[in-house]
């Protein structure tokens, strides 16, 4: 015992453990009112790490020609122990990986996290979610089936739109004039190499964030400010043991779940593993609709709903930006939806539009669906361009100056 | 060989047999197929598929040992059953006999693989495709399909169908019953609901242990956040 202390005072000495340990997890102190939306920060963590554990299994067996892409995912399928389970959970997680992402997004929206202390840890957060995007698209390309095929063209071709260059960039990107194996070697080192590297220092700087602030919390008022007399906040708990053992049971709940799909609906009707991509790779023979994966088909409905090229990757460029601003487009002295019921209405909306988009989006090209997508798009734009200034005259409601328990 | 040159007879004797051309007029529903899918249901439509369907369809996916795995078979009722094609190999996958480049001179294109036809077709397009072939003696073959329109296969159940034209006329009935017609085509349904996925057989044989070690943990993960928390108002 006084062997192992003594270690431990070497090894601190020389290494900060303690330290580090007290300052983000004993001694860190979380506001005590976290309700349901507060547990999917650590899920996203979760989900990252069973990603590049199934990641890593599925690259031991993978090849990366065009001719054998889609033979050696199927020898995973079919020949490797256990190789179904390892790309169930991969593909799976992919899907949970947004599910998660967009509640962790949600849950800024509706209290305000993105406000003033906070408006550089909600811009990092912003910016793993398009790295994401990002590695989802160049994970989707990897099977080589017919969607993603398509969907590798159809993506690839987004970037032909710039003037002058735009041609030349294609072919860099595609490593060809079409899509091929030179494809699938350059996405495979960015899918995993270059962005999970990026995710993982852009998730660890989001935590290095979070600490400096601290978290906001439902009310959305700060802890900070009603210290004790040892300058502890007096509605924050240390988040170690409260929140890590309130998140072991948000693990064992999302682990339940996770296995219930990947046991009994693992293509998720078409949603996690799309039909058509268990078509060989064909240049030949367009899937009948090429549609993105559901966590993407906003972006789609939006691109496909402006007329010219052009401006619809301007207009989808900028929805995917807009949310960069919004630490200083919302200007109300509240930040909780709690104590504001018309940015409750807007929050409403708002939701509703990403999800008429998203259906949109999934949906085979249809005439019929512009003037919904159009008025959904405007929704969308209306949230941020209206929010300004109607969140400098909204009515509030008295905000307390202690958090509800 | 005799396989091929039977079923080349059998489309023969298909457009020898021909009626009046009719137009495609039957609109057909994708139907849900009422199946069993278990084990008996799998082999029984695998070796009808081994010994009808591998003469010209390949499932390159499946092989012939993990059948003994999958289902519980031996290995001589899998090479007396299932390995029909002449060379098959026991530890690789069902390869068709007939050469992809003559079959394509044959038929037009060369018979899909259909390992995974199930996962881009569904099942119930599978069912209801198996039981929509007419007779059309516009077609090379003699067969026209209502789901598939324009397919290049013949209807090799036609023995189980009977010869029925476009509008639905019977010009020749079927030798096997309706019973049995409906046994075959649902038994090939489950065969390749199971090949698209056959780690249906084994999730399904861990889910209750899997499901129910996490619910067990979640609730002690319950209990133990709900002791934490005791001191927090």
């Amino acid at each position: 015992m006084s062997n192992n202390r003594s270690f431990w005072v070497w090894i601190n000495e020389r290494l900060p453990i303690s330290g580090f340990l007290k300052a983000s997890m004993t001694e860190y102190y979380a506001p005590k009112n976290f309700n349901f939306w507060y547990f999917f920060g650590s899920l996203a963590l979760l989900v990252l790490v069973l990603q590049i554990f199934s990641g890593i299994f599925l690259l031991a067996h993978y090849y990366s020609h065009a001719n054998q892409a889609f033979d050696s995912v199927q020898g995973i399928m079919f020949d490797v122990k256990w190789g179904w389970l390892v790309r169930y959970i991969h593909a799976t997680g992919a899907s949970m990986f947004f599910l998660v992402i967009y509640l962790h997004i949600s849950r800024a929206y509706l209290y305000g996290s993105f406000r003033k202390p906070r408006e550089v840890l909600w811009i990092l957060g912003w910016i793993i979610y398009i790295v994401l995007m990002a590695e989802a698209y160049f994970g989707y390309v990897l099977p080589f089936g017919n969607m993603s095929y398509w969907g590798g063209e159809v993506i690839t071709a987004i970037i032909g739109s710039i003037p002058v260059v735009g041609d030349w960039l294609v072919s860099i990107v595609r490593g060809g004039p079409g899509l091929g194996g030179a494809t699938l070697t350059r996405f495979m080192a960015f899918h995993v190499v270059l962005i999970p590297l990026l995710l993982i220092v852009i998730v660890v700087v989001h935590l290095v964030a979070l600490h400096q602030v601290g978290s906001n919390n439902p009310d959305g008022i700060e802890i900070s400010k009603k210290l004790d007399a040892h300058g502890r906040p007096l509605d924050g708990i240390p988040f170690h043991p409260y929140y890590t053992v309130k998140d072991i049971y948000g693990i064992g709940v999302f682990l339940t779940i996770f296995a219930i799909i990947i046991l009994f609906a693992p293509t998720f009707h078409g949603l996690i593993l799309e039909y058509d991509n268990y078509i060989p790779a064909n240049p030949l023979q367009t899937p009948h609709d090429v549609t993105p994966a559901w966590y993407l088909s906003p972006y789609y409905a939006i691109l496909r709903s402006i007329p010219s090229k052009g401006l619809g990757i301007l207009t989808l460029g900028a929805s995917i930006m807009l949310p960069f601003f919004l630490p200083w487009l919302d200007r109300c002295p509240a930040k909780s939806v709690r104590y504001r019921p018309v940015y409750f209405a807007m929050l409403l909306a708002l939701a509703t539009s990403l999800l008429v988009l998203g259906w949109i989006g999934m949906q085979p090209a249809s005439p019929a669906l512009l003037p919904p997508a159009r008025i959904a798009l405007g929704v969308y734009i209306g949230f941020f361009i209206l929010l300004p200034i109607i969140s400098r005259f909204e009515p509030v409601r008295p905000v307390p100056d202690r958090v509800r328990s | 060989m005799l396989r091929i040159g039977l079923l080349a007879g059998a489309v023969i004797f298909a457009v020898v047999y021909g009626g009046v051309g009719y137009a495609n007029e039957v609109q057909v529903q994708v139907q849900a197929p009422k199946y069993q899918f278990n084990k008996k249901t799998i082999i029984r439509g695998g070796i009808f598929f081994a010994q009808h369907c591998l003469t010209c369809h390949s499932m390159k996916y499946i092989r012939y040992n993990r059948l003994a795995a999958d289902l519980g078979l031996d290995k001589k009722f899998i090479k007396r059953n299932f390995m029909t094609p002449a060379g098959a190999k026991y530890l690789r996958g069902m390869i068709t006999a007939m050469p992809p480049k003559l079959a394509a001179k044959w038929f037009g294109v060369t018979p899909p693989d259909l390992t995974l036809v199930a996962r881009y077709r569904g099942v119930d397009w599978i069912y209801t495709y198996l039981r929509s072939f007419y007779w059309d003696p516009g077609k090379s073959t003699g067969w026209n399909n209502h789901l598939f329109p324009g397919v290049a296969m013949p209807n090799v159940l036609f023995s189980y169908t009977g010869t029925i034209d476009g509008k639905g006329h019977v010009l020749k009935k079927a030798t096997y019953s309706p019973q049995e017609y409906d046994r075959i085509t649902t038994d090939l349904t489950a065969w390749m609901r199971y090949t698209s996925d056959p780690s249906i057989i084994v999730r399904k044989k861990i889910a209750p242990y899997v499901i129910g070690f996490l619910l067990i943990f979640t609730l002690f993960a319950y209990l133990m956040k709900r002791a934490y928390w005791r001191d927090v108002h």
